[in-house]
């Protein structure tokens, strides 16, 4: 079992909410991996649905390049939108 | 007719009871991570019918009797589950069987228990359904993928069928306390199970390239209270603190 591959677990908490990631486990294939994120990660109500993914078919960034990827945004505050004023009657903004 | 329906419905409960026991052994002791939460998940599913079906038992016994008093404060020859359950761990193998072997019985007789006159107990049949067809999905889908795995699961699987499937007759045969309870339209036909149960199972069996052994000498006893030598180790672990400090809660 220690030759598993790495799985990434994704999990919708509500119907028409997003997947969100929120762990990783070990297992032989793609059912399994589905099995086991269900015993793992689903126990208390967590979810509605389940998406899986091999960890190596993640592409991730290198955190050595987050100096050019993330921080020239940093002094962009004008790209938020809190420059508005939102009537009373918009809920869920 | 009461004490009958209470004999029942301890023969259904100390199935769960002694197989949950059984696999909460492995809580932290899993082959993998994953496997030791599904496996004591299961467990936690088995303890929680149980439960349902005790706390029935206890108010149909009256004289404040609890779930707790038929649980833990039983002597063994009162304990009614069948052999197969209170077998050991073993390899994983042989826990993966002992599961394989038993949901498909469960499944089968929770299905018609559903059906059942007795309210109560068709409304616990009904809730269980969804847990157990969990199992059965899970112990089958390990029974394909060890064996028809490498060479050396494939024979640690047909050694634990060849030990286990002599304890499998048991599950069909039929105590009194079941025969009068099936006359008053509550108790299951597990005779009529017997073919559909035969079909399933050796179906998932031969898709794994394994095979069911020719058995003419079948165990049987459990259900009467008659247990294997297994029976006393698990009751002294389970006992244990209710017979120490008596009454004592959590």
């Amino acid at each position: 079992m220690k030759n598993w591959p790495l799985w990434e677990v994704f999990i919708r908490s509500k119907n028409g909410l997003e997947h969100r990631h929120c762990g990783s486990l070990h297992a032989a294939d793609a059912n399994m991996a589905l099995e086991n994120a269900r015993d793992v990660y689903t126990r208390r109500m967590e979810g509605v649905s389940i998406w899986v993914v091999e960890s190596k078919h993640v592409v991730a960034s290198n955190p050595e390049n987050s100096g050019e990827l993330f921080e020239p945004a940093k002094d962009k505050v004008y790209r938020h939108p809190t420059f508005y004023d939102l009537p009373d009657e918009i809920k869920h903004m | 007719m009461k004490e009958n329906l209470i004999k029942y419905i301890l023969g259904i409960a100390d199935n769960s009871l002694i197989l949950g026991q059984r696999l909460s052994e492995l809580c932290g002791h899993g082959p993998s991570l994953e496997t030791d939460i599904a496996l004591t998940n299961i467990s936690l599913d088995l303890l929680g019918q149980t439960r349902s079906y005790f706390q029935y038992a206890a108010k149909l016994k009256g004289e404040n009797t609890t779930e707790d008093d038929l649980a833990f404060l039983r002597k063994e020859r009162q304990y009614l589950n069948a052999l197969l359950v209170e077998q050991p761990n073993g390899d994983f193998a042989h826990t993966i069987v002992r599961q394989f072997l038993f949901d498909g019985f469960h499944l089968l007789f929770l299905e018609q228990l559903r059906t059942c006159a007795d309210t109560q107990l068709a409304a616990i049949a009904e809730k269980s359904i969804k847990e157990v067809k969990y199992h059965f999905r899970f112990s089958s889908e390990w029974v394909k993928r060890l064996g028809d795995g490498t060479e050396e699961s494939h024979e640690k699987m047909q050694v634990a069928i060849n030990d286990l499937w002599i304890f499998t007759n048991e599950l069909f045969l039929m105590t009194d306390a079941e025969t009068a309870m099936h006359r008053e339209g509550i108790g299951v036909d597990l005779e009529s199970l017997r073919a559909d149960y035969q079909e399933q199972i050796s179906e998932i069996v031969e898709e794994a390239t394994l095979q069911i052994p020719e058995t003419k000498y079948w165990q049987k006893g459990g259900k009467q209270g008659i247990h294997s030598e297994q029976m006393g180790y698990i009751l002294a672990d389970m006992q244990y603190m209710q017979r120490a400090y008596p009454n004592m809660q959590w």
